[in-house]
């Protein structure tokens, strides 16, 4: 369950953001998680509930972005979508596959009250 | 509140020492003390908020209780991220080679370690962090080898991070030109996305466990340098194919190198042992 800290630390990145523009309350807080990077959005969001209680978050909405994997043969070159690690090229056949997209896990902004 | 010094901190990583049952640190006391970082994404992002700022132009938005939208573009782990680039830093300017050792609970990482110290420790100082939930178990198995430990017990953690091992590394003595193994929190999901400033992520997996668990536990495999496939003096009686994990395991990360050992019968631990020490030279 590494989504409860990582839950603490979106809400302490967040908060530390929102007090340096002097804002009152977070209403919305927007996630960019790809679908390959190692965590569960739904699990997260269970997790914001109890994370953000007693801070300027305790209201916001999380809304999560969820980017699909790309993934890059090593050999042919050929870009494809890839749902997991373990792609093989639907050109050549490698497994030579490189994840080039999917793995992003970012807070990509703030809504915020003065 | 803490049980063992009664102070006010509740939950979070303590470090302790074998043998010495009064030494405790707790981990997030040295967090309140490090200065806040600015760092250039920062900055960035607020740049990104006075651009859109005077793309609204009209200024209708200053007045009080505006709802206004600040960009951070900030990777959730950063501040991990960023800790661990500090540790790597502090290893490599002391030229210490540092191994994470990742795994489900029980396939062998403490015993391996127990086989492998000895021997590297002929040739190199060695030293090792122990990560685990509770007790000072592992670290005491360590110790008894007469080598610098220190156990970092998690509380309700199911990995160690960057902060923990940044705290540890205070504690130990660490000699320059060695090699430091961390021996993780049992677990084959969350340690996968902590970095600790290591140069190499070892992930061990045993014959007991199922040719499948590179498939079903993925993001472990993808990340991990190195894997050690263990207790193979079990395999004829367990079913179990290796080469099949070994392709799974390939097929989930190709760049893996892949060793089968039993560290009961010592099977395999030449060669694992002969690849580490070219490492620890080339390094």
């Amino acid at each position: 369950m590494h989504e409860m800290s990582i839950a603490l630390s979106i809400i302490e990145a967040v908060e530390e953001k929102a007090r340096e523009e002097g804002a009152g309350k977070i209403s919305g807080v927007d996630l960019v998680i790809g679908k390959l990077a190692g965590i569960e959005p739904e699990s997260l969001k269970f997790c914001f509930s109890a994370a953000a209680k007693g801070t300027l978050a305790e209201d916001a909405v999380f809304m999560v972005e969820e980017p699909e994997g790309t993934g890059e043969c090593g050999d042919c070159g050929m870009r494809f979508p890839v749902t997991f690690y373990y792609a093989e090229c639907p050109g050549c056949r490698s497994l030579r596959v490189k994840i080039v997209s999917g793995e992003e896990f970012l807070i990509q902004s703030i809504t915020i009250e003065e | 509140m803490c049980d063992t010094c009664g102070c006010s901190s509740d939950g979070g990583a303590v470090l302790r020492k074998p043998g010495e049952s009064d030494y405790h640190v707790h981990v997030s006391e040295g967090a309140h003390g490090h200065p806040h970082t600015h760092s250039g994404e920062e900055l960035h992002a607020v740049d990104h908020h006075h651009e859109m700022h005077h793309d609204h132009g009209d200024g209708s938005h200053h007045h009080d209780g505006a709802v206004r939208k600040v960009v951070l573009e900030q990777d959730v782990l950063q501040k991990n991220n960023l800790l661990a680039e500090r540790n790597r830093g502090y290893f490599e300017a002391k030229n210490i080679f540092v191994l994470n050792f990742l795994s489900s609970p029980g396939s062998g990482k403490t015993s391996l370690l127990e086989k492998i110290i000895p021997l590297m420790q002929q040739r190199f100082p060695v030293a090792v962090i122990e990560g685990d939930q509770q007790t000072t178990n592992d670290a005491d198995r360590i110790h008894a080898l007469g080598v610098e430990v220190i156990q970092i017990n998690t509380g309700s953690g199911c990995h160690l991070d960057a902060l923990m091992v940044n705290r540890a590394i205070r504690e130990l003595d660490l000699q320059d030109n060695s090699l430091l193994c961390i021996e993780n929190v049992g677990n084959l999901v969350c340690p996968a996305l902590f970095d600790l400033g290591e140069a190499l992520k070892v992930v061990i997996i045993s014959v007991t466990e199922g040719d499948d668990k590179p498939l079903k536990y993925p993001t472990i495999f993808h990340e991990a340098d190195i894997c050690i496939l263990n207790k193979i003096d079990l395999l004829p009686y367990v079913e179990f194919d290796a080469a099949k994990c070994r392709e799974n395991a390939l097929r989930v990360n190709h760049h893996l190198e892949w060793f089968e050992v039993s560290v009961k019968s010592g099977e395999g631990l030449a060669e694992w042992q002969e690849w580490l020490e070219k490492r620890l030279v080339r390094h």
